[in-house]
């Protein structure tokens, strides 16, 4: 028997606190218009819990999505560049909270294209026989690795986090194609030098512990890398252009999302855009957002779906699936996290507290 | 490709990719300072001269491109091998 990874179950974990564009005006030296016209975000999600926290939310609605319990799961896989702690994992946190005492868990981490990297690892794993059901998690907070007073990557990411459930099925649905890659000659120009075993533990520069990027180049590289890549598991699917029925990119950047879907010719409408509302959260943007469309009626049974992304690493990845017969989920959850007292630029306060008022009028 | 056809060429990618507005495009205007083209801007441009013209445009190379004329300059020189 042939076997087949078919994502029966999605869910998505929004953390309550809101950042507008014009709460980051009173952080750093930025604008609504600014913002809005570079990147195409109004706002982004600011999380008072932990990365295992909005997994596990994300999950227990990607379960009931599937009409699962956490026990019948016997692989979690946790795409993530902010987990918790070095040690232990996140995922085996996410393991204990949901309860999910069959499944082995782990993190992986590919940055922003982590997502797609972790779906293409659980399909293997699944059409190899060793595993039936997988948790397929992106979930991040890179908030905590921000400079917030520093305007050029502040105002790009979030916090949130996305999950499906693969089933082991007979039905040729799933992953068709998949293409994952690496650039790590040039991972200098988007890192955080000093959040890990190579950091400097006992007096550490405050910049080393954000997120550094060479703007432009990346663009110039996530731009290329997504749109070839795209390209490429279209045709090793056997569609045409044509047939793709929705390109779900990793959102980092409106500008990138529209190169990317030029590059492919396709029309907007077949582009899923929610950048707007979250901004970049890295493994947990691809994941979210099918969410989003699955609940807006934009994927059809049997549809052919691209998805694309680029992040630290330097990583890439591009994947086309083709939908099952189920669009519609098989039950609902109520999990949420816990309420939350604080705004976001409260939550925000001892970070903008140790990275110095002087930014502000530089 | 002369010089003319180079320009119109970049003057229509320079309205249909990055949305400018015809009328200010000239071959003295400054991309940074007449067009407001910010840094991602930029880039968008330079790839959009590689792929219309099937040429590779090195960063310093690219550097040095300030104005609309400029961006000619250059296209003209790499089509001249």
């Amino acid at each position: 028997m042939v076997r087949y990874a078919e994502i029966t179950g999605w869910g998505k974990c929004v953390p309550p606190s809101v950042l507008s564009n014009s709460d980051l005006e009173v952080l750093t030296d930025t604008s609504d218009d600014w913002i809005t016209t570079r990147t195409g975000i109004k706002e982004r999600r600011i999380s008072h819990v932990n990365v295992s926290d909005m997994a596990v939310v994300a999950s227990l609605h990607a379960l009931a999505a599937a009409n699962l319990e956490p026990t019948d799961i016997d692989l979690i896989l946790l795409a993530t560049c902010t987990a918790d702690l070095v040690i232990p994992s996140a995922a085996s946190l996410v393991q204990a909270k949901l309860g999910a005492t069959n499944a082995a868990a782990l993190d992986l981490n590919a940055a922003c294209s982590g997502w797609i990297y972790a779906l293409n690892v659980g399909t293997q794993m699944v059409r190899s026989g060793g595993h039936n059901r997988v948790l397929v998690i992106g979930a991040e907070k890179l908030s905590f690795l921000l400079d917030f007073t520093d305007r050029s990557t502040a105002v790009l990411f979030g916090d949130g986090a996305g999950a499906v459930v693969l089933e082991a099925t007979e039905e040729p649905v799933g992953l068709r194609s998949v293409e994952i890659g690496t650039d790590g000659s040039v991972a200098d120009i988007l890192c955080v030098p000093g959040v890990g075993t190579a950091g400097n533990r006992y007096q550490g520069d405050p910049s080393d512990y954000a997120v550094h990027m060479d703007g432009p180049e990346v663009f110039r590289r996530a731009v290329t890398a997504m749109g070839e890549a795209s390209s490429r598991v279209v045709e090793q699917a056997g569609l045409s252009v044509d047939e793709v029925d929705l390109l779900i990119p990793h959102q980092a950047n409106v500008r990138i999302i529209d190169a990317t879907a030029r590059k492919l010719k396709l029309a907007p409408e077949q582009v899923f855009v929610n950048i707007a509302s979250y901004g970049n959260t890295s493994a947990a943007t691809i994941p979210m957002a099918l969410t989003e469309a699955l609940q807006e009626g934009r994927v059809e049974p049997g549809a052919n779906i691209v998805f694309a992304a680029f992040g630290a690493g330097l990583t890439w990845a591009a994947a086309v699936v083709r939908w099952g017969r189920r669009v519609e989920p098989l039950g609902t959850s109520d999990a949420h996290l816990p309420p939350v007292d604080k705004t976001a630029a409260e939550l925000l306060e001892a970070n903008v507290a140790f990275y110095g008022e002087g930014r502000r009028s530089e | 490709m002369d010089r003319s056809e180079i320009e119109n060429r970049i003057k229509n990618l320079l309205v249909s990719e990055l949305g400018l507005d015809e009328s200010r495009v000239s071959a003295e205007a400054t991309f940074e300072e007449d067009l407001e083209v910010d840094s991602l801007g930029v880039v968008e441009l330079l790839m959009a001269l590689e792929d219309e013209f099937g040429v590779k445009i090195p960063d310093e190379e690219a550097e040095e491109i300030g104005t609309v004329g400029e961006a000619v300059d250059v296209v003209e020189a790499k089509l001249a091998g």
